[in-house]
């Protein structure tokens, strides 16, 4: 840390001269828990955005399953997950549904099972998810019938058919619209503040009520999020480019 | 109705153009020339502002927030606030007036006009589950503790003593999150636990470490207002409030436990 020291004190400075407070540089409490706040939005986004990613990928198999019961169940989730707002889900889980789940701890305190962390991360995987599974659906109706065909004529099963042939060109269909819902869900990451996960977020308004910097704190919001976006938007780009197919175009 | 939405459209201008110059306009003229008063309280902190059943915001702070509507002879319309944005609304000027239970800091007293005589004050004490059996703040360390966003001393007993705050909006979502064992107890001011004390909801809980950082409540106005005449008509205002006993009485109205400020502050003006 020492090593930063000059910095640190050239926002100090800056304060002093300009009255422009950046107290996440020169104050140690504030940068260590603006740090924190900045890794545990990050980790809550990767969670997110993996798990989402597996929920869609899995929804949309079972989507074209035969049974009417696992159909009926995957419109449902879709249909409940698409049609309520993330912050109200959000509520509903850790309000409600947290209330009913809770276990007795050593000291003999009801603790809720959950933490609110996991609950953001669920919550908000099931929510990109359910959108997932429409994007891939729409991938895989995309996919040409004869293709299908030729992959049941040479002995596919279902399941390896959808494997092996049907969701490697029904992904390169969708990653387009997956690229526009994974940016939504990288922002939309910052409610989890509503039920005091310490993302960033909720620690700039606590930094901005504590030292009243609000425009300063803003502004930094403002920078480090186009900037995390345009990383997500980078990677996906730079994935969307690997695996083009040369001459395939759905 | 079109001179609401007409105030809600300069509101939202004014929100947008950050670089506009501040409207040098006095508010103690804005008053009373709409002849209405808009007071920012508390509409989550029993009893000092709170919502009665038919969804009034009634108590301590909306009281008096009614006797100065009288002494201007105008009407009141009193602004929800959380301890989040109850600074902000008041530069945005969307408030004129704000009594939202607020302590006075240093740092604060540079962003708004804190009004001289303070009207109240509180300390700062954790509402505990009796089954942790904590004695002193230094157990606190490590341990889950609701708090409010937007309270001055989250960051000090957290530096200090090593608290994880879990912040919320306002009480409603802190007491929630209590009553599911989301953390062990809850940080905040000791005049909203004295009502919680005495109630049989409340049972399982306790209010047993020493009371800290006890802070006078300002009454707030614009920053470069405070000197100006609306700022002096509050300090006057304020000042009757102590003289006149007004204050001590709402006390006992709203069944606050007395405090040894408004004493204290009584006996001084005599």
């Amino acid at each position: 840390m020492t090593d930063f020291q000059p910095l640190w004190d050239w926002f100090r400075d800056l304060h002093a001269t300009t009255g422009v407070k950046l107290t996440i540089f020169y104050d140690a409490f504030d940068r260590a828990r603006f740090f924190n706040g900045f890794l545990t939005s990050v980790r809550l986004m990767a969670l997110c955005i993996v798990a989402s990613v597996a929920i869609g990928i899995v929804g949309a198999w079972v989507q074209g399953s035969r049974s009417w019961l696992l159909r009926a169940i995957t419109a449902g989730y879709i249909q409940f997950f698409r049609n309520t707002p993330p912050l109200v889900q959000l509520y509903f889980f850790y309000f409600a549904l947290g209330s009913y789940l809770r276990m007795t701890n050593a000291t003999g305190l009801e603790v809720p099972i959950v933490t609110n962390f996991s609950w953001a991360a669920i919550c908000l995987s099931l929510y990109a998810g359910a959108f997932n599974v429409e994007i891939f659906r729409a991938g895989i109706e995309a996919v040409p019938k004869e293709t299908v065909e030729a992959a049941e004529a040479l002995g596919y099963s279902g399941l390896r058919a959808y494997l092996h042939v049907i969701l490697p060109l029904a992904f390169r269909i969708s990653l387009p619209a997956l690229n526009n819902n994974l940016v939504n869900l990288v922002k939309t990451t910052t409610i989890a503040y509503a039920i005091a996960v310490p993302e960033m977020l909720y620690v700039a308004n606590q930094i901005w009520s504590d030292e009243l910097n609000v425009t300063e704190m803003m502004n930094v919001l403002l920078v480090i999020y186009v900037a995390l976006v345009g990383v997500v938007v980078y990677v996906m780009g730079r994935w969307e480019r690997a695996l083009r197919i040369p001459g395939y175009t759905a | 109705m079109l001179q609401r939405l007409a105030i809600a459209g300069i509101a939202i201008a004014a929100g947008i153009a950050i670089s506009s110059p501040p409207l040098q306009a006095q508010t103690l003229d804005k008053i009373k020339q709409r002849s209405v008063l808009v007071v920012g309280t508390k509409a989550d902190y029993k009893p000092f502002g709170f919502r009665d059943p038919s969804g009034a915001i009634v108590g301590f702070d909306p009281d008096l927030a009614k006797d100065v509507a009288d002494r201007l002879g105008v009407k009141l319309q009193l602004e929800p606030v959380v301890s989040a944005n109850r600074m902000q609304f008041l530069q945005q000027g969307k408030i004129d007036l704000m009594l939202a239970t607020m302590n006075v800091t240093d740092e604060r007293r540079k962003t708004v006009g804190i009004i001289e005589p303070s009207y109240y004050a509180s300390g700062v004490n954790v509402f505990l589950n009796r089954k942790v059996g904590f004695k002193n703040w230094e157990q606190l360390k490590d341990q889950k503790i609701c708090g409010i966003q937007g309270a001055f001393y989250n960051k000090y007993v957290a530096e200090k003593y090593g608290a994880d705050i879990v912040a919320f909006r306002g009480q409603n979502e802190a007491e929630t999150a209590l009553r599911q064992g989301n953390c062990i107890g809850w940080l905040y001011d000791d005049t909203a636990f004295m009502e919680r004390l005495a109630d049989p909801k409340w049972a399982g809980f306790e209010m047993p470490l020493e009371t800290i950082l006890t802070e006078p409540w300002g009454a707030a106005v614009k920053l470069e207002e405070r000197d100006g005449p609306w700022g002096q008509f509050m300090a006057k205002t304020i000042a009757d409030w102590h003289r006149s006993g007004k204050l001590i009485e709402l006390e006992k109205k709203w069944n606050i436990a007395p405090s040894a400020f408004l004493r204290k502050a009584r006996a001084e003006t005599k």
